[in-house]
């Protein structure tokens, strides 16, 4: 079986959809949303819907931060440009949509995988795995042989031995990697929606159960019309211009 | 993880088991059958030791996810692998051939039969680093001769594929490699630097060539460090009858900086299969090692150095690409050559450790083949040798950047695609002559090259008067074309 991860889609309909369509170029079994559908960016009712459509043909899909503050409108622990963006989120979502969002799991078993946002330790903490130390703790709290996670924005996979502190690798495009032997997997995905590891293409992953193999991929998407709306809806600036850039 | 314990006659996953061909201290082999496959076939099995030796486990998952990510003759071909956690194995091709340690014994080798053995092993390696793989472990045992005379690399338990996590390096805090063969840059714990090989393949040449192993057996770690000040005696001074050529190509992989090695194997290979275009330095001549001020000098410098773990650089090979310019030098191509002159001029300029190969063919009769041997056709090899020199002069590219080679052959375009397979060639850059009927309807060297060769080849043309006119429409669809905005 084939299964895409999409994570941090951050209401970027051009990336999700050059995603989507990357993705139906190859075969895909199941689609995986790693949380954040929303936030920042000017398409959160489309992703919604979109994200919805695919969670009623088998997906699964997962709270992110971004997600519950978009739901409840609680915008307490974000800075003052996510805030801008999510308190407009809550008014564009109707309550279905919010209803929607509120009821994502926060994370998801699926045979020797763990499905989280932001990391297993403490997933409602909302933690960053930006490093080894950080990747060890989500590791060393689940018994899950391989993690896969979001929140951070910038592509990784760390891996550890029983007895052993994990380790860092910075995974190149396109490269399938064997995710296998004694020992735990902690994989992050990059951002659909908004990347940060300056690279502008949208980042997603597939995994293959039958090879065990991991392809982190990315996809060039139309940034200038995505911006165009950032700055129709009268969104903090800053949010469209770091799309160029990926940082 | 599976305790039980193989043996003939058994079955795992569909494999017949047996005989045991080899016990070894990180693996058993055992010859095994399975319908459907017609080949000699053989499953190697990690030897589990009491309390997991983490080093057997280990080198053994990055075998397992190296060697089924290689093709091709220089590595064994891999049939089925096992489950990492429950039963680790690898099935793969059993090589039929010698294994290269038992030539060991026949050292030393004359200086030609080194050059091959070292051309054969160069062109492995090329096409293992092509594959993004170091092997960290080149030594006689682990190469195989097969039949055909082409070398393959077996064991890959320390090596390093370089799109794929080092699970090796995240496990262990010293350097790993085989005493006499390790690289310096091994020792101080980089396992990315393909030129790695390249030092480990002099270390094995040396020995062939003078039955001394360069640095010795040793024995203690400092004894092992001492490579990356210490250089080892001049293969001539233990064997006067080694030509300066083989001891500048011998020397060269053996320098401690892998700076001032061969920057890919395509390049040793390139040298060991022209021994009298290598360009001789001080290292040809050199009867005794380096003064013990350089040696101090760089000792000096290694205590600055930390052994600490490095992360790959991209495009390392790409950066030393070996190019080949096919030159026109008949009369009235005169335009065509200077054409091509410039787009090479060009492409130098952009790439600073790039090797450029001038080619000229030299079209033999059919009917009369001893043409060359005669003195009439020795002049002629010897003036299309000066005129190619004289073609290339303007480029002012520096003697070890630049080779010249006068080929004979009745198909030209044949002797072209020969040179270019043999010699790892990255891209060709060849002119094409006018685009006559006669041309179309016989096919000219230059679409035979394009068609035929395994690289980039650029075509340079000189385009002729009035040859630019208005674009008359090919079809009835009309041209799209769109515009980015912004960004």
């Amino acid at each position: 079986m084939r299964i895409a991860f999409l994570s941090d889609i951050h209401g970027n309909r051009e990336a999700l959809d050059a995603c989507l369509a990357h993705a139906g170029r190859q075969t895909i079994d199941r689609f995986v949303f790693l949380g954040d559908l929303v936030g920042y960016g000017a398409d959160p009712v489309y992703i919604v819907d979109k994200v919805n459509e695919f969670k009623d043909r088998g997906a699964l899909v997962i709270l992110g931060n971004h997600d519950l503050a978009a739901a409840t409108g609680d915008t307490s622990n974000m800075n003052e440009y996510a805030k801008a963006a999510l308190d407009w989120t809550f008014r564009e979502l109707d309550a279905d949509a919010r209803a929607f969002l509120k009821n994502l799991p926060m994370s998801e078993a699926d045979e020797d995988r763990l499905y989280v946002h932001a990391d297993a330790f403490s997933p409602t903490a909302w933690n960053y795995v930006t490093d080894a130390s950080r990747a060890e703790r989500s590791m060393r709290a689940t018994t899950k042989r391989l993690t896969l996670c979001g929140h951070v924005h910038r592509p990784a996979l760390y891996h550890m031995m029983p007895t052993k502190p994990a380790v860092h690798f910075l995974p190149q495009t396109g490269a399938g990697i064997p995710v296998v032997g004694n020992r735990q997997w902690l994989a992050v995905m990059g951002a659909v929606g908004q990347p940060r590891d300056e690279n502008p293409a949208a980042a997603y992953g597939v995994f293959d159960t039958a090879t065990q193999e991991l392809t982190y991929l990315r996809v060039p998407y139309d940034i200038e019309s995505a911006v165009e709306k950032i700055h129709a809806a009268k969104l903090p600036r800053i949010l469209a211009a770091r799309l160029f850039v990926g940082r | 993880m599976v305790r039980e314990v193989l043996e003939t006659g058994s079955t795992v996953d569909g494999y017949l088991i047996g005989e045991k061909l080899h016990t070894g201290g990180m693996a058993t082999l055992w010859r095994v059958s399975k319908p459907g496959i017609d080949v000699p076939i053989v499953m190697k099995v990690p030897t589990i030791l009491d309390g997991d030796d983490a080093t057997i486990i280990v080198g053994f998952e990055m075998e397992m996810m190296i060697l089924p990510r290689l093709s091709g003759l220089h590595v064994p071909k891999v049939y089925g692998i096992g489950d990492y956690s429950r039963r680790p194995y690898v099935v793969m091709e059993y090589i039929e051939g010698r294994a290269l340690l038992d030539r060991l014994d026949e050292a030393p080798l004359l200086p030609e039969d080194v050059a091959t053995l070292g051309a054969r092993i160069a062109t492995a390696l090329a096409d293992l680093h092509r594959q993004n793989v170091v092997h960290l472990d080149i030594k006689p045992s682990n190469i195989m001769m097969r039949a055909s005379g082409d070398a393959a690399f077996i064991d890959f338990g320390l090596s390093r594929h370089l799109q794929l996590p080092d699970l090796l390096e995240a496990e262990f805090q010293v350097p790993m490699g085989t005493g006499p063969y390790i690289s310096p840059e091994q020792l101080l714990r980089n396992r990315t630097d393909r030129r790695s090989d390249i030092f480990s393949l002099g270390v094995l040449l040396y020995h062939f060539a003078t039955k001394v192993r360069p640095f010795g057996y040793p024995q203690s770690h400092h004894q092992l460090r001492k490579r990356l000040w210490r250089d080892p005696i001049p293969p001539r001074k233990l064997r006067p009858d080694i030509p300066p050529w083989l001891q500048e190509i011998i020397l060269r992989c053996l320098e401690p900086d892998p700076k001032d090695r061969y920057p890919t194997a395509a390049h040793l290979l390139f040298d060991l299969q022209h021994p009298n275009q290598v360009q001789l330095t001080g290292r040809a001549h050199k009867v005794t090692r380096d003064p013990i001020f350089t040696a101090w000098k760089r000792w000096f410098r290694v205590q600055g150095l930390e052994a600490v773990p490095h992360q790959p650089e991209p495009g390392s090979i790409a950066a030393a690409p070996i190019v080949m310019a096919a030159v026109d030098l008949s009369e009235g191509m005169e335009a065509l050559a200077e054409a091509l002159r410039l787009d090479v001029g060009r492409m130098l300029s952009t790439l600073p450790d790039v090797r450029l190969a001038c080619v000229n063919v030299l079209k033999l009769n059919r009917l009369a083949m001893n043409y060359s041997l005669d003195e009439e056709g020795r002049n002629i090899h010897v003036q299309k040798l000066v005129e190619l020199k004289e073609w290339a002069r303007p480029l002012r590219l520096e003697q070890e950047r630049i080779t010249f080679h006068v080929l004979e052959h009745a198909e030209p375009a044949q002797a072209l695609l020969e040179f270019i397979r043999s010699n790892h060639v990255d891209q060709v850059l060849i002119g094409a002559r006018g685009s006559s009927t006669f041309r179309r309807f016989l096919g000219s060297v230059s679409s035979q090259v394009v068609a035929e060769a395994e690289c980039t080849v650029t075509v340079v043309r000189v385009p002729l008067p009035g040859a630019l006119g208005l674009v008359r429409p090919v079809s009835a669809s009309p041209l799209v074309e769109s515009t980015a905005k912004g960004a």
